[in-house]
């Protein structure tokens, strides 16, 4: 048996640079123009519906074909003011892309992800201005969270003339656009400089380093503010089950994927030579992804159920194999080999489908050797929030809200990943946050 | 195979397709490489009287469309700006080297009959085919009294023409604008003052684009802009109504025709030589994409004709003339209805908003299995064919005939006309 072998600087700074640039580069406006050129405007389109914040696509498409690009990074940040961040991390093959009809004809989408990142970045680099908050309402929202859903609703409810203040644990605002995405897929600070756009709308006071439930209660929050929006997403990680406690070398994706994004200088980094990611959504793509690009000799992303089950989507698994990961279906954990108190390997148990559709062991097995295992394995709710305040009613693990995502308490709303809205999806929490705030506005402005 | 050989006006060449009078036919080098292509014909680029004009720079506009360049072309060149004695040198040279092309020698000269004599008589030396008078040229010439300025006045037609025909036993093509009213009238004073055939149309007046920040129409010289003459796969619609016209006029309706206007490929060629055109002249396609295209024009033509059991240009030539009508006399009694081919439908819905919008509410949207769902309501659709024109499906949405197909009227003989001819 070899023994651990991690370090740092497994590649050049070239090399890291390299790697970890703009995985999909801008178009060029000659390319934006030809591919807006393909969008037929189609009536009632169906990537309208496809889009949870029912970005109006079709029309922002002709904004660009002719010129108009002011108006049409005003139909997206309209719709969706994170507009910017989901063109770069919105699985479109699911959503607007996937259901483009050029797909029935041609099986090439028009690349609407691409064309609203060609508008928002415009936008961004134009230093125009499309939002003007309205007349003051003298209406205070806490809003708990700021992350994709919390940012969202902030923006809304100050455009309509509220006084926001947000709490957010971490150090920065932006949730996981800021801490729980692959560090290819939203280069140049971008995250921030969404913050800062949001922020400009004025009237939204940031209070990072607040902590649900250890700095401050909900309680006192709904006393003090005329409404509460809870946007706290998923603060613990699933364990996998196997014991206790975990031999070193074991790490959660997301703490690793955090780590990196805000890694100073990435050939710093300690790197496993061979890795192993045990999970089937883009959390577990993204540590994958990273690993190799950091690097890693050999990384496996091993998972318990078939290739159409992983919630990463198909083009997620097939770029994660253009990268050199390799994906391995049909196996689920059985324990976690070590050495010394160290990681060593992971034993699977060899899965199958049941006739009736449930997961069983085939009763074979195989043995992966790790420097390193990531657990990707999902999020839930963290049980220290509602700390000596009265708790909202939950829901399978989430937090439960009716169609205007109010909450079972008395002026308290929430939405994003902590509630079960649609998919766990940035432009979810987007859509979430501005329904939320629409709804508050409705409910404090009647009384 | 197809014998694709063609004489109009008494100038032969093994082939329709000629290059028109432009800059690909403006020296011995272009048409070189022309002939050795496979074009039938060249006209030379327009010849005058010494000393050459000058050009100005930015010369070009264009109009692309939804992806596709230079839907439409307009410039705001002259004639040749090479010394008269240059050009006839090259002309000489060419048709010797290619005596079995045609070679047509394009002229414009201030309107008085000594200028014409003069430069006819140089022509001639050349050994070339025949001459094409430019009455066409739309800008820069015409305010010197040439080009359209006299093509749009039917006297100086027929005067001029008479000159060259009394000077010159070389076939005369008469090259008409667009740039009229009636394009009969010029036609006829053509034919009257002996032309031994017209070739058209000529370019259109045209701003094809204003520059927004400069407030000058482009292409802009200097912040400054002039109209020029508009060509390219825009203008053919209005070439081939044109065509038709004079090959339909009783007066005309034997005078050989050269077509022109955006003719791009065999399919264009040949719906103007259907409306009776003798020959085509090609210029727009050929800048946009070289001499080589008409490789597939020869190949293309020649396939169909052999498709058709047609054996020359004259087994069809003219062929569609006759079943162009007035509107007076459509058959009111014809019924299309249009189909929906839902194995091919991709439900862009363009097809409903078009109808909705723009025509007569005759499509239905529904949803069928959770799907979208596009149906055509017969008892609205009045047969007018716009669904089928925004459909980006090819052959998704076809127009199929539901009347009996035995019973005709038209408008002279309709109740509601106020004028219609007593059937009884």
């Amino acid at each position: 048996m070899t023994s651990t072998d991690i370090r740092a600087g497994r590649l050049s700074q070239d090399e890291l640079a390299e790697n970890f640039s703009d995985h999909h580069p801008p178009l060029s406006p000659a390319y934006a123009k030809v591919e807006s050129d393909r969008c037929y405007f189609c009536y009632d389109a169906p990537c309208i519906e496809a889009c949870p914040t029912a970005i109006d696509i079709p029309n922002f498409i002709r904004k660009i074909s002719t010129g108009n690009l002011k108006g049409s990074a005003k139909d997206i940040l309209t719709q969706n003011i994170m507009g910017g961040m989901c063109a770069r991390v919105c699985p479109t093959e699911i959503l607007c892309e996937g259901v483009c009809v050029r797909n029935t004809q041609e099986e090439k989408p028009v690349r609407i992800g691409d064309l609203q990142r060609y508008a928002t970045d415009w936008f961004f680099e134009s230093g125009e201005t499309l939002f003007e908050r309205g007349e003051p309402t003298g209406k205070r929202i806490a809003i708990v969270g700021g992350g994709p859903a919390g940012l969202s609703c902030a923006h809304r409810l100050a455009l309509l003339g509220h006084e926001i203040v947000i709490f957010e644990a971490r150090e920065k605002l932006s949730g996981l656009n800021e801490y729980g995405i692959a560090a290819y897929k939203t280069v140049n600070n971008f995250a921030q400089r969404e913050v800062e756009f949001i922020m400009d709308i004025g009237g939204i006071e940031a209070r990072t380093n607040h902590v649900l439930g250890r700095d401050i209660k909900l309680d006192d929050l709904r006393n003090e503010f005329d409404a509460v929006f809870l946007s706290i997403g998923l603060g613990d990680v699933n364990e996998l089950g196997l014991g206790d406690n975990d031999p070193e070398g074991v790490f959660n994706a997301v703490d690793t994927i955090a780590d990196i994004r805000q890694a100073k200088s990435l050939e710093k980094l300690a790197v496993g030579r061979r890795v192993v990611v045990i999970g089937g959504g883009n959390t577990a793509i993204d540590i994958a992804v990273q690993s190799k690009k950091l690097g890693s000799e050999d990384v496996y992303l091993v998972y318990r159920r078939g290739s159409q089950h992983m919630s990463a989507t198909w083009k997620e698994q097939e770029f994660a194999k253009s990268c050199g990961v390799n994906i391995k279906y049909w196996l689920s954990p059985k324990s976690l080999n070590s050495e010394n108190g160290h990681v060593s390997g992971v034993e699977f148990e060899c899965t199958k489908l049941n006739s009736d559709g449930k997961l069983s062991f085939t009763g074979e097995s195989r043995f992966m050797e790790a420097d390193i295992v990531f657990k990707a394995i999902g999020q839930s709710m963290q049980d220290t929030i509602f700390l000596d305040s009265e708790t909202p009613e939950m829901k399978k693990g989430k937090i439960a809200v009716n169609n205007a995502f109010e909450t079972s308490l008395e002026g308290l709303w929430s939405g994003g990943d902590c509630v079960k809205s649609g998919e766990d999806l940035t432009v979810q929490a987007v859509e979430d946050g501005k329904q939320a705030a629409n709804s508050i506005h409705q409910k404090i402005m009647q009384g | 195979m197809a014998d694709l050989s063609c004489n109009v006006a008494g100038i032969k060449a093994p082939n329709p397709f000629w290059l028109a009078s432009a800059p690909p036919t403006d020296k011995l080098y272009n048409v070189e490489r022309a002939f050795r292509a496979g074009w039938g014909g060249v006209v030379w680029k327009t010849l005058g009287i010494d000393p050459p004009i000058v050009n100005v720079s930015s010369r070009y506009g264009a109009v692309h469309y939804n992806g596709h360049r230079m839907m439409g072309l307009n410039n705001l060149e002259l004639i040749t700006d090479r010394p008269l004695e240059d050009n006839l040198k090259e002309i000489k040279q060419i048709k010797k080297e290619w005596p079995d092309r045609a070679v047509v020698v394009s002229l414009m000269v201030p309107c008085n009959e000594k200028d014409w004599k003069f430069i006819l008589k140089k022509i001639e030396d050349t050994g070339c085919d025949g001459v094409e008078l430019n009455f066409g040229c739309p800008h820069g010439m015409s305010e010197r009294g040439m080009g359209s300025a006299v093509g749009q006045v039917p006297e100086y037609i027929e005067m001029v023409t008479r000159w060259v025909k009394e000077s010159s036993d070389l076939p005369c093509l008469v090259k008409l604008t667009p740039n009229v009213t009636d394009i009969c009238h010029a036609a006829r004073a053509a034919n009257a003052g002996g032309a031994d055939g017209v070739s058209l149309i000529n370019t259109v007046n045209s701003i094809v684009s204003v520059d927004l920040d400069l407030m000058a129409p482009e292409p802009t010289v200097d912040g400054k802009g002039s109209h020029g003459g508009y060509c390219g796969p825009a203008v053919k619609p209005m070439a081939l109504f044109m065509v038709t016209e004079i090959a339909k006029d009783p007066e005309t309706s034997n005078l050989p025709i050269s077509a022109i206007g955006g003719i791009s490929n065999w399919r264009d060629a040949t719906e103007f030589i259907v409306m009776g055109a003798g020959g085509v002249q090609v210029c727009t396609a050929a800048m946009h994409y070289g001499f080589k295209i008409v490789d597939d024009m020869i190949d293309g033509l020649a396939n169909w004709m052999d498709e058709k059991g047609y054996k020359t240009l004259d087994d069809f030539r003219g062929a569609a003339v006759q079943n162009v009508k007035q509107w007076q006399y459509l058959n009111l009694k014809y019924d299309v209805k249009a189909r929906i081919d839902q194995s091919t439908c991709i439900n862009c819905g363009l097809c409903y908003i078009s109808c909705e919008d723009g025509s007569h509410q005759a499509i239905r949207e529904t949803k069928l299995n959770g799907g979208r769902h596009y149906e055509v309501i017969d008892d609205e659709c009045v047969g007018c064919n716009l669904c089928m024109f925004a459909c980006p499906v090819p052959e998704c949405i076809s127009m199929e005939r539901v009347d009996s197909g035995t019973e005709y009227q038209n408008w002279t003989t309709h109740p509601n006309n106020p004028m219609r001819v007593d059937q009884s």
